[in-house]
This record gives C-alpha cells, sequence and structure tokens, in this order.
C-alpha cells in the first residue's frame, strides 16, 4: 500500500512538473517518514520548501520511503525523470543512493548522514552536537535533582556524540549534573518513546531530552509537571508548560546554497559537515520557564561558538571509567567524533 | 532496583498490559466460538486511526473510544465475509487482514502524523488511592484502564453463567450439535467476530488516546501478535488473559526501567524480553494443556447445508 502510494506520488508529482518549462532545475527529496512528523523529516520539508521559493527551481517529494530495494527505485525513477538534484536523507539510503548515482552520471546525488561519496555523490550532515551542548547548558541550570534522563534513539555515533556533548554542556553549567540514557531502539515509537521516558522521571529525572522523532517524551514530562529539552524541531505546542527549548535543524539555507552551486556548474563531489556558524542547527526559542540570567549565558556561549572560540570536544574529556579520551587543551577532529562509541563521564547507561 | 522503583513500575504494566488485554479479550471471544481470527494486529490499528481521527474531529474522547470499537466491528466484519459467507481459510482471511489493515491505516493516517488529539488522562481516584501499595499502582490510571477492571469479570459470566455464551461455547465447541439443538451456527459466529473486533479496535484505540495522544504509522508494533499468543497462553480463559497482559506489559515496562536505573546489561537483550517471553510462554502453555483446552472447532468453517 505504502510502495503503491509513494508510486502515485512521485508519478503524479513527476506528471505535473514535467509538463513545465524545460529550463528549471529539478530537485527531488526522498524522506524516510511522513512529513508530518514533527522530526526529522519535517525539518528537512521545511529545508525543501525554501530551495521551492528560488527563482527557476521545482521540487517535489517522496515520504515515508522504506530503507533499502523500496529507495533505490524510488531514487531510480526520480534520476531517469530527469531530475537535477536528488537529496535523500536518511542513513540507510546511502548505498542505494550510491549505485543509482554510478548508474546516471549527470544527476547530482546528495546523502544526509552517510560516509560514501562518489564524482557525483556527495554527503552532508550538520553538527548537531553544537546545538545539543547549548541545551544541556539549560537542561544542567535548570534541573534540581542533579538527574537529567535522555531518551536516545540507536547507539549509533551520531547519537552518542549527540548524548555527550548534551551531558558536557549540562556538566559546564552544574557539575553534579549527570545523564541518564534510556535505549528505546526506535526513531518514531510515540508509545516506547514515552514509556522510555516515564522510566527516566520514576528514577528522578526532572529535565527530559530525546533523540527521537515523536513527542512522546515530551507529553510525558508535560504529564509528571518536569520540563523537557525537544529535537529536529520545535516541539513546543505538543508540551507547552516543559518544553524549555530543542536543538533544531535548520536545512533551507545550506539545501539553497547546493541548489545554487549546481545551477552555477560550481558544483563538486563534497563531505560537508557545516556547523552552526552557517545557521544549520541552532536552538529553538527559549520557553519563558528560562530565567533571563541562564538564557543570556547560553546565548553567550552560542556566540562564541559560531566565532570559533571555543568548541564542544575540547580536552581533558574522560570517559565513564575516568579515562582520559580527548587530551587536555586537544579538540577531538572529525574522525573521533565521526566514530565516538563512548560515553564522557557523567553519563549513566551503556553503549551496548 | 530499589523498592521505590517497583510501584511505578507495576503501574506501568497495568498501563502497557491493557492495550493488549483489551485485544485479548477481544479474540478469546471469537475463537470460543470457532473462529480464528489472526487479523487482530489489523484491526487493532483501524482502531487506533479511528479513534485518534474521531477524537480530532468531535473533540470527544468517550465518543472516539466507542466509535473506534464500531470500526473494530467494520474491520472484523470483513474476516466475517470471507470466512461465513464464502467459506474461506480462516488463517489466510486473518494474515490478509492484518495486512490490509496496516496498510490502509497507514494509507489515511499519513496526513495525521505528528499531530495530537484530546484523550484521556490519569484521574486518581479518591480514598482507593491512598490504599498503601495497590492505590497507586491501581487507581491512579486513565479511565480506560479502570474500564478493563470490570470488562474481563463480565466477559467471564457471559460466556460461562449465560444461555447466550453457552450458545457460543456450543458452536465452539460442536457446531453440528449446536446446529441440531436449534442454534444458528453462523449468527453466533457473526456476533462473536463484531464483538470481538469491538474490543480489539478498543485496543487500538487505547494506543491513540490514552497511551499517548498521538497517533503514528504502525503504531500497534505487533501488539496484536502477542494478544494471539496470550490467548493460548490463557487457555481460552479472561481471568488468566488479564494476567498474561500483565506480564508482558510488565516485561514490556521492566526493560527500559532497568536501564534507565543504570544497570549494565546491553540494552539489545533487554529489548528481546518480550518476544523472548512470548516464545516462552507459547512453549509452556502447550506442554502444560496440549490442545485440550482450544476450542474443539476452532478454525473449522461450517457450511450452511452440512
Amino acid at each position: 500500500m505504502r510502495i503503491f502510494k509513494a508510486l502515485l506520488v512521485v508519478s503524479l508529482l513527476l506528471g505535473f512538473s514535467g509538463s513545465l518549462a524545460a529550463k528549471e532545475t529539478k530537485v527531488g527529496f526522498v524522506y524516510v517518514s511522513p512529513i508530518g512528523d514533527a522530526g526529522w523529516s519535517y525539518a528537512h520539508d521545511q529545508g525543501r520548501l525554501a530551495v521551492e521559493s528560488m527563482e527557476g527551481v521545482t521540487t517535489s517529494y517522496v515520504e515515508s520511503v522504506p530503507e533499502g530495494p523500496d529507495a533505490e527505485r524510488v531514487i531510480q525513477n526520480m534520476a531517469r525523470k530527469g531530475f537535477d538534484v536528488v537529496f535523500a536523507t536518511s542513513f540507510g539510503y546511502m548505498d542505494p543512493m550510491l549505485k543509482v548515482a554510478g548508474q546516471f552520471p549527470d544527476t547530482v546525488f546528495m546523502h544526509c548522514s552517510g560516509f560514501k561519496m562518489s564524482e557525483n555523490m556527495g554527503n552532508y550532515f550538520g553538527r548537531m552536537y553544537q546545538a545539543r551542548f547549548l541545551s544541556g547548558m539549560v537542561a544542567g541550570a535548570m534541573t534540581e535533582s542533579n538527574i537529567i534522563g535522555y531518551a536516545a534513539a540507536f547507539p549509533i555515533p551520531e547519537v552518542i556524540r549527540g548524548i555527550n556533548a548534551f551531558a558536557l554542556g549540562a556538566q559546564s553549567v552544574n557539575a553534579d549534573a549527570t545523564v541518564r540514557v534510556v535505549w528505546t531502539k526506535t526513531w518514531y515509537d510515540p508509545a516506547t518513546e514515552k514509556e522510555a521516558a516515564k522510566s527516566l522521571l520514576d528514577v528522578g529525572a526532572d529535565v527530559i531530552a530525546q533523540h527521537q522523532d515523536s513527542p512522546g517524551p515530551q507529553e510525558a514530562a508535560q504529564e509528571k509537571g518536569v520540563y523537557s529539552i525537544g529535537y529536529n524541531s520545535d516541539m513546543s505546542a505538543f508540551a507547552p508548560k516543559a518544553h524549555l527549548t530543542a536543538p533544531v535543524w535548520n536545512w533551507g539555507p545550506y539545501y539553497a546554497s547546493v541548489v545554487k552551486s549546481v545551477q552555477d556548474g560550481t558544483w563538486k563531489a563534497e563531505a560537508a559537515w557545516p556547523g552552526m556558524e552557517t545557521g544549520i542547527v541552532d536552538l529553538a526559542p527559549f520557553a519563558d520557564m528560562v530565567p533571563a540570567e541562564i538564557q543570556k549565558m547560553v546565548e553567550a556561549k552560542k556566540a562564541e561558538i559560531i566565532a570559533g572560540k571555543t568548541d564542544v570536544f575540547v580536552g581533558p574529556i574522560k570517559n565513564q571509567d575516568g579515562k582520559v579520551m580527548i587530551a587536555d587543551g586537544v579538540a577531538a577532529d572529525d574522525k573521533t567524533l565521526l566514530g565516538m562509541t563512548w560515553f564522557v563521564e557523567g553519563v549513566i547507561g551503556t553503549t551496548e | 532496583m530499589t523498592f521505590e522503583l517497583i510501584i511505578p513500575l507495576l503501574a506501568a504494566t497495568v498501563q502497557s498490559g491493557t492495550p493488549i488485554l483489551y485485544a485479548t479479550l477481544g479474540e478469546i471471544i471469537t475463537e470460543k466460538s470457532g473462529v480464528l481470527n489472526l487479523g487482530v494486529e489489523g484491526i487493532m490499528i483501524v482502531g487506533a486511526l479511528a479513534g485518534f481521527i474521531a477524537a480530532k474531529f468531535t473533540g470527544n474522547p468517550v465518543l472516539a473510544f466507542v466509535l473506534a470499537g464500531f470500526a473494530g466491528c467494520a474491520a472484523a466484519s470483513i474476516h466475517g465475509i470471507v470466512c461465513l459467507l464464502f467459506q474461506g481459510n480462516q488463517v489466510v482471511s486473518g494474515l490478509a487482514l492484518t495486512i490490509l489493515g496496516t496498510g490502509f491505516a497507514n494509507y489515511l493516517g499519513t496526513s495525521y502524523v505528528g499531530q495530537s488529539a484530546p484523550g484521556f488522562s490519569p484521574y486518581a481516584i479518591p480514598y482507593l488511592v491512598d490504599i498503601p501499595g495497590l492505590g497507586p499502582i491501581l487507581f491512579n490510571q486513565d479511565p480506560l484502564v479502570y474500564l478493563t477492571y470490570f470488562i474481563p469479570v463480565l466477559i467471564w459470566f457471559y460466556l460461562f453463567s449465560t444461555r447466550h455464551g453457552l450458545g457460543v461455547r456450543a458452536v465452539g465447541e460442536n457446531p453440528s450439535a449446536a446446529r441440531a439443538g436449534g442454534l444458528s451456527v453462523s449468527l453466533y459466529r457473526w456476533g462473536a467476530i463484531l464483538g470481538g473486533g469491538f474490543f480489539m479496535g478498543l485496543g487500538g484505540a487505547y494506543l491513540s488516546l490514552a497511551y499517548t495522544h498521538l497517533w503514528t504509522n504502525n503504531m500497534t508494533a505487533g501488539r496484536g501478535w502477542i494478544a494471539v499468543a496470550l490467548v493460548i497462553f490463557a487457555f481460552w480463559r479472561p481471568g488468566r488473559a488479564v494476567f498474561g497482559a500483565y506480564l508482558f506489559g510488565g516485561i514490556m515496562s521492566l526493560q527500559l526501567r532497568l536501564q534507565a536505573a543504570g544497570t549494565q546489561l546491553p540494552s539489545s537483550l533487554l529489548l528481546m524480553l518480550p518476544y523472548l517471553l512470548t516464545i516462552i510462554v507459547l512453549v509452556f502453555s502447550s506442554w502444560k494443556s496440549g490442545k485440550s483446552a482450544a476450542p474443539a472447532a476452532l478454525g473449522v468453517n461450517m457450511k450452511p447445508t452440512e
């Protein structure tokens, strides 16, 4: 059913765009979940809308595309219909996209969150950990029990890096803050994710953060009358009394710049990992519950990160056993960050 | 795990067991009449979506909950049409219903992902909630959980102490004899399929109206299959279904709480627990009862002319 629907959407959209002027740059997006999810795909679709508003560009998208053979078919379909740029926004699209990229050398392929590339396929991601650090500062300043709960998705470097950055942020303002981690092994399952947040609340957490896309953990925090930190997009509508802020994605400017470079003919395949200075990651507006001095402190830190004066993973950083993993005064290089599989001191949980 | 964590754990156990309990009771009613309905998962998700949409548009969760039950009836009626009207294979029909229901709900539900709707929230029952131990576990839940304190008793009473319930069991055990005794087998089976579908729909709606106030694709996440297994575990008895549903709810809640409490066990191992338990339960119940507890005519169609 889902496949049929995806096909239907593609063919309709392609039918429409095909009848328009021939010179337009056609940009396609492939999403892993519905765009209404308030999370990951929603954020990407906001970026697509920014591209759509550019001169001489038409966009289309296919949502809820499962990772695997279906993804290959959808990407291939877009390439065959003459799309100039295709963005695939989930890790599992990497190999299918690489395969299709080999078959269509004149199309530009962009893959989000992976590491493989070719002549006409680039990859990109954003330094979300910078925004995670800032949201951790807010959580660390607001907690009274010094237990912050973190509903985590899958134990992969991206998620672990986010938890570590969050914990470092919390510890930078509150040395006693601990972060307790519960893995749900889901990206979008409101029931399980809410239950995970509740289990963290039961062990005394009074601020809940999350990595999954559903607002389930936010609901749990609001029902218990404690605070929460969202993710992906501003989740305050789901828990207005709990939601303090959220590390958010802002893909629009980046997508626009990629499409621009394709139009200019200056595009080259690269592995792009832009940070807060480009605005690709940011913090959602603070709720009124966050005192002005904390807001000011976080804003100051944000300005330092943007100016490049400071970074998140600067030693000494110890792991859970107290062993120094990043030496004093050393800033971790990208290779260390991309392969991070250990928790920093003060995180309670296991990466297995 | 310390003592003060046990009470929240047990309270969460009751809550996560509730959707499974609704669905298990529905399947017990259906199977007691001799009809095997493997479409529980599909019917539940249709109920979850129907409840969510109804709550969103009417703003009335009670009405939405009832409508979700009727949506469950509507989905289950497909099984009735295939198996009773056309004498189709019950196993195949049920499996198809699961796939159809899931696809149908995803198709209609995609545009509702990420929205929230009004629903049920916990309501502490005065005085009862103050009972030490039991109070916070049983009487600080939402109204849909309180309903499940009565429903199994009513179903048990209906099946085992009323004339009509005897009829349902008779068509499940020996339809030919029931026919000879003047009962309409297909009418009883229709009633059991629709009644069972009603409770399965309620179980789905519990997920989107009370457990969370959100809708998502594949929201039931295999709970319908657990219900099918639990019917066997419960030996087709409503009382044991309560026990089984809470056992599963407990395992689901326990694995997350073990992590929160800071255990060093790998999370993958903990997440396996509910499924491991399903297998253990099935092995245990077949070893314990063989096939004797199942309705004798379960899964066997009966032609109106036989």
